[in-house]
């Protein structure tokens, strides 16, 4: 089980990006979190990850505090962050260190067979597509076995049909080994295809606006007039965060989680 | 129909591209050889001095000489001797102090400004302490020659460290790499293509220090050549040292970017892919 206690984070600009966040994330659940940007979503995720030091409060795994970067938890940034002077493989292995060499490549030939890129081991990233690229970064991400996968924002770069694909790509990998994830997106269609509960982040600063468990049963289908309801709502609810920010004022207090 | 057809057929340009540099490499002779045989006929012609502009025949023949003499050999390999010496003390400063600057703010604060203070004196200016300290022999030259390999390879190599884009620094944090595992596996690649170019110009300046080295006081190498060409008056003898730098120097060029090019390939650049 994951959980943020009370996390804030004040940049050295000055800039409150976060405040007073609570959230727990159970073990093998995807939870979505959505918000225009500025709303403190990436700083969220970087706190999570390790990468950034809260100024108050603090994140738990299982029990223990996160302070540094953990090999049980997995990060997949907005681009796919490729070195571009390792192959594939070598990409995919990066972080595969301590095993010894005949393991490694099992292991990331592996992980690539899953995501479709076997052919493509031996290839250098910059002749992958945007989409290819992703699926890599994933496979990085994947091959250490993560119990708890962050996405920040993966899929917003490509074109509409490669989301799709990899947004149901995504979810085929989840059930393999069923990570906790945590996906940040800004697509509401995309949070209510993939994820079990959805929080709606409101800026200015970040804080949490809403949270909702639209308990849509899987294989979830885009056309489904559930899905469209549950999408007019956030949609709505995502109107409300706008206009808070422009009047620089709650309207609404945030919904119990 | 007509799409199917459009779609199956062959893609042409393919196989063309690897026949055509079987030529090419010809077309940057043209110019010298034609300068060659038009200065050779100028001095048979009787239109220039031969004595001081000695023609292309004549410098052969000298160059053949002190080879057949086997002067010639102990004169390149003198001067390749030093010329290699002190590029790999030069590169290895450079590389080592480079990497601690660019990697570490705190090294950077002690080192680049006092650095920087030694590198806007020109290097020859060291020429009269080194001798003091080092004496006139090896030493010193070596040490000529490294200080001017040094710089640039620490210049180029710092700024490219510094540089690294910050995004893929962050993957190697997640992935929880130790400050040399991030040298090594981020910011060293990273910074490799500009550190290539950096170690071509430093063996540049290795080639053109070794001549002053050698101006200052030697008995063999391609730079006393000069000397005793000048010494003796004769022409023939510098321009045949002179055309033994240019092959020299271009040959280590073209050495050090093959041994790069496999290091590189996984570069996108305009020019580096085929
Ligand atoms: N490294 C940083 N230094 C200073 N301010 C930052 C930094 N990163 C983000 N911010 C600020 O924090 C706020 C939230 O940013 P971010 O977490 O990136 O939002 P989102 O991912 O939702 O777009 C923004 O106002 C942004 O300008
Ligand atoms: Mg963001």
């Amino acid at each position: 089980m994951l959980s943020v206690q009370d996390l804030s984070k004040r940049y050295p600009t000055g800039t409150l990006a976060l405040t007073g966040m609570d959230l727990t994330v159970e073990a093998g659940e995807i939870l979505a979190i959505v918000g225009g940007s500025g709303c403190g979503k990436s700083t969220l995720l970087r706190l999570v990850a390790g990468l950034e030091t809260p100024t108050t409060g603090s994140v738990v795994l299982d029990g223990t505090p996160v302070r540094a970067p953990r090999a049980e938890i997995g990060l997949v940034f907005q681009e796919p962050r490729l070195l571009p002077w390792l192959t594939v493989r070598q990409n995919v292995g990066f972080g595969l260190r301590e095993l010894p060499e005949a393991e490694r490549r099992r292991r990331v030939d592996e992980v690539l067979a899953r995501v479709g890129l076997a052919d493509f081991a031996d290839a250098w990233p910059r002749d992958l597509s945007g989409g290819m690229a992703q699926r890599v970064a994933l496979a990085r991400a994947l091959v250490a076995r993560p119990r708890v996968l962050l996405l920040d924002e993966p899929f917003s770069a490509l074109d509409a049909l490669t989301r799709y694909d990899l947004q149901d790509h995504l979810l085929q990998l989840w059930e393999y080994d069923r990570p906790t994830m945590v996906l940040v997106t800004h697509d509401i269609e995309e949070a209510l295809v993939l994820a079990d509960r959805i929080i709606v982040l409101q800026p200015r600063p970040g804080r949490i606006q809403a949270a909702f468990a639209p308990g849509l049963s899987r294989p979830r289908d885009r056309t489904d007039p559930a899905l469209e309801a549950w999408k007019r709502r956030l949609l709505g609810e995502l109107d409300l965060s706008f206009k808070s920010r422009r009047t620089g004022e709650e309207q609404f207090p945030a919904a119990a989680i | 129909m007509a799409l199917t057809e459009r779609i199956a057929a062959p893609l042409p340009a393919t196989a063309a591209p690897s026949s055509r540099p079987s030529w090419r490499w010809a077309l940057g002779l043209v110019v010298p050889v034609a300068l060659a045989l038009g200065w050779e006929a100028a001095v048979a012609l009787g239109w220039v001095n031969g004595r001081l502009l000695p023609p292309p025949s004549r410098v052969l023949a000298t160059l053949w000489g002190l080879a057949l003499s086997g002067e010639l050999i102990v004169h390149v390999l003198a001067t390749l001797w030093r010329v290699a010496l002190g590029f790999v003390f030069g590169v290895v400063a450079g590389t080592v102090l480079g990497a601690l600057t660019g990697y570490a703010p705190l090294a950077r604060a002690m080192l680049d400004p006092m650095v920087q203070a030694l590198r806007s004196i020109p290097s020859i200016a060291w020429v009269p302490l080194f001798i003091l300290w080092f004496g006139i022999f090896e030493t010193s030259k070596v040490t000529l020659i490294a200080t001017g390999v040094f710089f640039p390879i620490y210049l180029a190599l710092s700024d490219a460290i510094l540089s690294v884009d910050r995004k893929l620094v962050e993957v190697g944090r997640i992935h929880r790499l130790s400050g040399p595992e991030l040298v090594w596996r981020i910011l060293l690649p990273a910074a490799l293509p500009s550190y290539v170019t950096a170690l071509r110009a430093g063996l540049g300046l290795g080639w053109m220090f070794v001549v002053a080295a050698e101006f200052m006081g030697a008995s063999e190498g391609l730079g006393y050549l000069l000397v005793d060409g000048q010494m003796t008056g004769a022409a023939p003898v510098i321009m045949a040292s002179i055309l033994c730098f240019a092959v020299l120097g271009k040959v280590t060029d073209r050495l050090l970017g093959a041994l790069a090019t496999p290091f590189l390939r996984w570069q996108d650049g305009f020019g580096t892919r085929r």
